[in-house]
């Protein structure tokens, strides 16, 4: 299936108020998805016989904010999760995202939410783990959500466009 | 009848030993660098096995994303440092998706032997650091020779051994030398004069006629040991359910047996390269495995490897074959400074150790939004925690081992 036929299809199963939209211009075109439901996404990608998408290739999160070194001005500042899906069975590729606020508050102290899908690809549980401890998202219901490349006690996520480096660290000096 | 536990010569057998926690890593020799591997164990059985990463970051994609994607190039070197010629050719080809260039076919030409021979010298230090795993030191050394012949080719043809940034965003960075010193590794094994001068084409043939009789020998040591066989099969048999949930890829995928290969099956940018090549996937079930073997075991995902070494000293071959008469320049103008599109892709190209990634956002400057790295032994490594479950102690590294990780690129 292309993924405009996907994208009519899961119109179909799932109703406009899920699926939000699709990017049919991109060079991997793709289906924006309601954040709240992803889960429910997740599950029909993968389990509906007709997509079948059992394979998920790649999760990350991208952190969208204006920088004033870039001569490009950011629009709209948020953070996307990004899902890259395969199917053994259709051999047919998706990209799917989700867009979420920067920040839960305007306090920017607590990080955005958004349903995990360990429990459909097994692998999501370690891509989520990179996505919260690199970029900062809170997945909600996955089973051990703890830092994987960065150390414990490490403060802050890194990705963040904003992210600060720290001026020490266990008395290793940082600049 | 009394019960077995009154009986004073079985009582033995029900005494229940503690359960301790036993750290292998970060500094073990057979964990492949710096993985912690966190073991509950009850005498010699595993319990549990808790995988910890994260020893070798050196936040390549935070770099990425303050970098141009040709400055970049030779950051994903130091990803999957065994095979530095795949990584910057999966990378070159996301950014060439994304900017939307199509490399000319002496690029090609000349990408499909540097990632070939590199995927044969990723696949022979995976297979020599198996052997060491398991106990025994000659394929290692074996391993290492061959590979010294390749690392001194590729010196010869971008001046490093090892962080090559060879492939580059447009082609290749050099075109093939006309004339170089005959590599003395390779002088030595064929009985030639050291001092020998011929073209870049004839001494990589001399490699390969040199190296293919080697696979039997390979066979011969290893694959069909008998102890080695003892130690691999039926081991560690990964299901063809959880390699696809786990997101496997790779010679982990295939020896599930999951027919799966980029190169066949991937994407047209990266198809393209091997258009019109002769070349096999090898996948079991393997119809000359010795009878102990299961699908999807540690021997399984081992001879998908050295078959895929044989094939690949078949793709270089006619890649050699081909290059006279290939069209076009070695390599495309890209400009540092040259600006992306606001538009953004994801590629995977199959690499030795499995799919690599990038996945590349532009926003309309010269430097990306973001420009990720999704790392194959990453998803390979997250299965160590349900395959170690109720295992010996002796077998973790028989079964980490045939997953053939390479630390840098999980990391990265």
């Amino acid at each position: 299936m292309t993924v405009e036929e996907v994208y009519q299809y899961l119109c179909e199963l799932l109703g406009e108020d899920r699926i939000l939209g699709l990017e049919a211009g991109a060079r991997d075109p793709f289906v924006i998805v309601a954040p709240e439901s992803i889960a429910v996404v997740a599950d029909v990608l993968k389990n509906d016989s007709r997509l079948s998408f059992d394979h998920l290739c790649d999760l990350c999160g991208v952190d969208w904010r204006a920088v004033p070194e870039r001569k490009v001005a950011c629009q709209e500042p948020r953070v996307e999760v990004v899902y890259q899906l395969y199917s053994f069975t259709h051999r047919h590729r998706l990209t799917v995202k989700a867009k979420l606020p920067r920040w839960r508050d305007e306090t920017e102290k607590t990080l955005p939410e958004i349903p995990t899908v360990s429990g459909v690809w097994a692998i999501a549980d370690w891509h989520e783990r990179e996505a919260y401890d690199l970029v900062g998202i809170r997945f909600i219901g996955h089973p051990d959500l703890r830092r994987i490349l960065c150390a414990e006690d490490w403060v802050g996520h890194p990705l963040r466009k904003d992210y600060e480096f720290p001026l020490e660290y266990h008395g290793i000096r940082g600049r | 009848m009394s019960l077995a536990l009154e009986d004073p010569r079985v009582i033995e057998f029900d005494v229940r030993t503690d359960e301790m926690l036993v750290n292998m890593g970060p500094q073990h020799p057979s964990t492949h660098g710096v993985l912690r591997l966190l073991l509950r164990t009850d005498g010699e059985i595993v319990h549990e096995v808790v995988p910890h990463i994260g020893y070798l970051h050196r936040c390549a994609e935070k770099i990425g994303e303050n970098l141009s994607p040709p400055q970049w190039v030779p950051y994903t070197d130091r990803m999957d440092y065994l095979s530095g010629m795949n990584m910057n050719l999966g990378f070159s080809l996301a950014v060439e998706k994304l900017i939307g260039m199509e490399v000319p076919e002496k690029a090609m030409t000349l990408r499909v032997i540097a990632a070939e021979m590199g995927r044969i010298a990723g696949h022979l230090v995976g297979m020599g650091a198996y052997g060491l795993d398991l106990g025994t030191f000659s394929p290692f050394l074996w391993a290492f020779r061959e590979r010294e012949i390749i690392l001194d080719l590729f010196e010869e043809l971008c001046g490093a051994r090892l962080t090559y940034s060879y492939v580059t965003i447009g082609g290749v960075t050099h075109d093939l030398p006309q004339t170089i010193q005959i590599p003395p590794g390779l002088a030595q094994l064929t009985g030639r004069p050291f001092d020998q001068r011929l073209s870049w084409i004839e001494a990589c043939r001399l490699f390969l006629d040199w190296m293919i009789p080697r696979i039997r020998e390979y066979h011969t040591l290893l694959t069909t040991n008998q102890i080695f066989v003892k130690r691999t099969a039926g081991l560690g048999v990964l299901t063809r359910e959880m390699a696809i949930s786990h997101g496997c890829s790779g010679p982990v995928l295939r020896g599930s047996g999951v027919d799966f290969d980029l190169r066949r099956d991937g994407e047209q940018i990266y198809t393209r390269m091997y258009s019109g090549y002769q070349y096999e996937i090898p996948c079991p079930p393997f119809s000359d495995a010795p009878p102990e073997v299961v699908l999807g075991d540690n021997w399984c995902r081992f001879y998908v490897r050295m078959n895929e070494v044989a094939q690949s000293l078949r793709l270089v071959s006619q890649a050699l074959d081909r290059y006279p008469t290939a069209e076009g320049e070695y390599r495309l103008p890209f400009r540092i400074g040259q600006k992306l599109p606001q538009d953004e892709c994801y590629l995977e190209t199959e690499c030795p150790r499995g799919a690599m990634g990038f996945y590349i956002v532009g926003d309309g400057s010269p430097i990306p939004v973001r420009a990720r790295a999704k790392s194959s032994s990453f998803c390979n490594l997250s299965v160590t925690g349900p395959l170690c479950r109720g295992i010996l102690l002796a077998d973790i590294p028989a079964i980490v081992g045939s997953l053939d990780v390479v630390m840098g690129e999980i990391d990265r």
